[in-house]
């Protein structure tokens, strides 16, 4: 049988079905003239092998652990071991927080997800000005490594693998845990865990900048560095598509502006002098998981085609391991609604569906009340439950990749790699993400995306459940979960009484000393670990930094 | 459009919390519906919001947070605004913002607040009804 026959074939029968599908439909028209995912991409009323004619099996999908990764990044995927299940968690002071890790670890929960308040994320310390109205609110407030011991306080940092959400201070808090790990009697080389550490998509879309892009690259650069060296198991970046997604972005647009991101560090760590396969496993990612089920599934498997190319076509990667786009997912947090809260339970199981069909490593599911305020308890046990029987219970974690081979999802797949590897070629000519950030081009595409979306819930073209259809009477729900206001008089009290305590010549010596580093060109890395190590603050040692290397200025795009 | 002057707002981000596409998406609406929109950017101290309110000469300032620090930030804002004698200015939240906190924020002066699933038409069309302009 030739496969040019079988094609000729098909080709005729699908053109006369379709014929007279088009004849029924012109009497009773479908539900709308044209169906576009959210990435724009016009979805077809049928799927069939001549949509992926183009594939050729062994190159575009090849098995899963081998490149291009299409498949899955390790050969047996989750019948080896399931993915981890992280919740993302912290709240008020290190004491609260480590109460509520200690409550998810009795769960089932496998790995540590650390949210720092928003003083912590921009370098400032509890007892600043600016930090009034903040502390504690949407994450642990962290002053110095005396709050980094009470957050870990009985949890073995050598057991448990440990994820930071953050990026422009990333070295410093990295640091802080080496040294309470190195405390505990635990060895660097030993460590699993992931800081976030990706300023591009700070700049971009979430806002938690500190400097400016240049001297971030550096302090960036050398963590990869000093992690190669001597934290060997510790992924020093993720890169993240989840933060540019939220804000608003398509599917497409996550992908393309987070490789592009990913080409940045990894031409920057070329540049100083690194080796790509010493560097490049470490290499992490972090995707969102948004409504569009097949999208999302098709997105990922994309992303790791696209990035492997990346990596062995244009940097010369000769390590499997560095071509591997390794990933944790969230839900998308923007897709949940105030109103009849308890749905976000159902899309959430979904969107961590379209994670697992899509190879996650380790995923993330809200809680339903997160449009409305911080997750309660009881949500957060729900979300976590989700996974458990999405892992335990489905049935769709016993093989590898279980939608490959559908005719849409392959077709999806390829459409969503193409579509994002020219924007990755327009952000090339624009001289890399960098400069097309500093030009405003990629916050520009992300508000457009975010406005039309917008627009289309207004119109009713996108229809919310419970949102803009299917109202229901309902009481907004109460005793959401609260902050105590007294947290920043705790947080100064307790800085307070540190700077009375520690050793402040040995605090002047070690701020001295990194001031100096940081002028000339050493790894900042050591010489953050001994400032932190004499209790010198985050927020110190932010100022050091932020008076040698100032601080970043946000292009206005709206105007 | 019996009005020749168009509505002048101030769209601004108090307090540290990076997320603007609520604040994005409502700006470019006005701009679309046909106001004059000052976007402050992110990380705005309630001095500086008052400053480039007065400065801008805004008939709106339209604040947002999603980081929860609205109990201080926007009270804050009204009592400096009361300050310098502004007194005429419709001043509007929006974010993640409980219902047990309203009160307390009308009380202090903010007209509105805007909670998730707002569309922007039912933004436009309020600023339309009560901004004061002369």
């Amino acid at each position: 049988m030739s496969n040019e026959k079988n094609q000729t074939s098909l080709t005729s029968a699908l053109e006369k079905w379709s014929e007279a599908v088009d004849q029924k439909v012109s009497k009773r028209p479908e539900r709308k003239p044209e169906f576009l995912n959210t990435s724009g991409i016009p979805v077809k009323r049928l799927y069939t092998p001549l949509n992926d004619s183009r594939q050729n099996y062994l190159e575009d999908l090849g098995f899963p652990g081998e490149y291009p990764f299409t498949r899955g990044v390790q050969p047996t995927m989750y019948r080896g071991r399931f993915w981890t299940m992280r919740q993302y968690a912290g709240f008020a002071s290190a004491e609260e927080s480590n109460k509520r890790y200690r409550f998810l670890l009795d769960q089932g929960q496998t790995g540590l997800s650390v949210a720092f308040d928003l003083p912590t994320q921009i370098g400032y310390d509890s007892d600043n000005e600016i930090a009034i109205g903040e502390v504690g609110k949407v994450g642990v407030a962290i002053d110095s490594l005396e709050d980094v011991e009470t957050l870990f306080n009985g949890i073995p940092l050598e057991k448990v693998s440990t994820s930071m959400t953050i990026n422009a201070p990333a070295a410093i808090l990295l640091a802080m845990y080496i040294v309470v790990a190195e405390k505990q009697g635990a060895s660097p080389k030993d460590l699993k865990g992931t800081i976030q550490n990706d300023i591009l998509k700070e700049y971009s879309s979430r806002g938690t900048y500190i400097f400016p892009p240049k001297p971030s690259m550096r302090i960036i650069t050398d963590i990869f560095s000093y992690c190669a060296e001597h934290v060997p198991l510790w992924n020093t970046i993720s890169i993240s598509g989840y933060h540019i997604r939220e804000a608003g972005s398509t599917a497409v647009q996550e992908i393309a502006f987070t490789l592009a991101n990913g080409i940045a560090y990894v031409d920057a760590a070329l540049k100083a002098g690194l080796d790509v396969d010493k560097f490049g496993p470490r290499l992490s990612f972090f995707f969102n998981a948004h409504l569009d089920f097949l999208e999302e599934v098709a997105k990922y498997r994309a992303a790791r085609k696209l990035w492997a190319h990346i990596m062995k076509e244009r940097f010369g990667a000769k390590n499997p391991k560095s071509m591997m786009i390794r990933f944790h997912t969230q839900t998308a947090g923007c897709t949940l609604t105030a109103q009849q809260p308890k749905n976000n339970i159902v899309r959430v199981a979904y969107q961590a569906l379209s994670a697992v069909l899509g190879g996650t490593q380790s995923l993330h599911t809200n809680s339903m009340d997160e449009a409305l305020s911080l997750p309660s308890e009881e949500s957060v046990q729900i979300a976590l439950k989700t996974q458990q029987i999405i892992a335990y219970e489905t049935g769709v974690t016993d093989t590898v990749d279980p939608l490959a081979g559908s005719y849409y999802v392959e077709a999806l797949t390829q459409e969503i790699y193409d579509r994002a590897d020219a924007y990755i070629k327009k952000i090339d000519e624009m001289g890399g993400a960098p400069n097309a950030i500093e030009q405003g081009y990629v916050q520009r595409e992300i508000q457009d995306s975010a406005y039309s979306y917008q627009r289309e819930i207004e119109k009713e073209e996108r229809i919310v459940v419970g949102l803009n259809r299917f109202h229901i009477d309902e009481e907004r729900p109460k005793n959401l979960l609260r902050v105590d206001p007294s947290v920043r008089t705790q947080q100064v009290e307790r800085l307070k009484n540190l700077k009375a305590r520690r050793n402040n010549d040995n605090v002047k010596n070690a701020l001295a000393a990194l001031d100096r580093g940081a002028r000339g060109e050493d790894n900042l890395m050591p010489l953050i670990m001994e400032a932190v190590r004499e209790y010198a603050t985050l927020g110190e040692i932010c100022d050091v930094l932020r008076g040698i290397f100032g601080e970043y200025q946000a292009i206005n795009t709206l105007r | 459009m019996g009005n020749t002057k168009k509505i002048r707002v101030l769209a601004a981000k108090p307090g540290l919390d990076g997320h603007d596409r609520g604040i994005k998406v409502v700006a470019l609406a006005l701009m679309n519906s046909g106001m004059e929109v000052v976007y402050t950017g992110l990380r705005q101290t309630p001095t500086q919001i008052v400053e480039s309110a007065v400065q801008e000469d805004v008939d709106v300032i339209a604040m947002s947070i999603l980081s929860g620090a609205h109990d201080y930030l926007f009270p804050k804002v009204m009592e400096l605004l009361k300050e310098k004698g502004v007194t005429d200015m419709l001043v509007l939240g929006g974010g993640i913002i409980p219902d047990e906190d309203i009160p307390a924020l009308k009380e202090a002066g903010i007209a509105e607040v805007f909670g998730p699933g707002t569309t922007t038409t039912d933004i436009v069309s309020y600023i339309e009804h009560h901004a004061n302009i002369q």
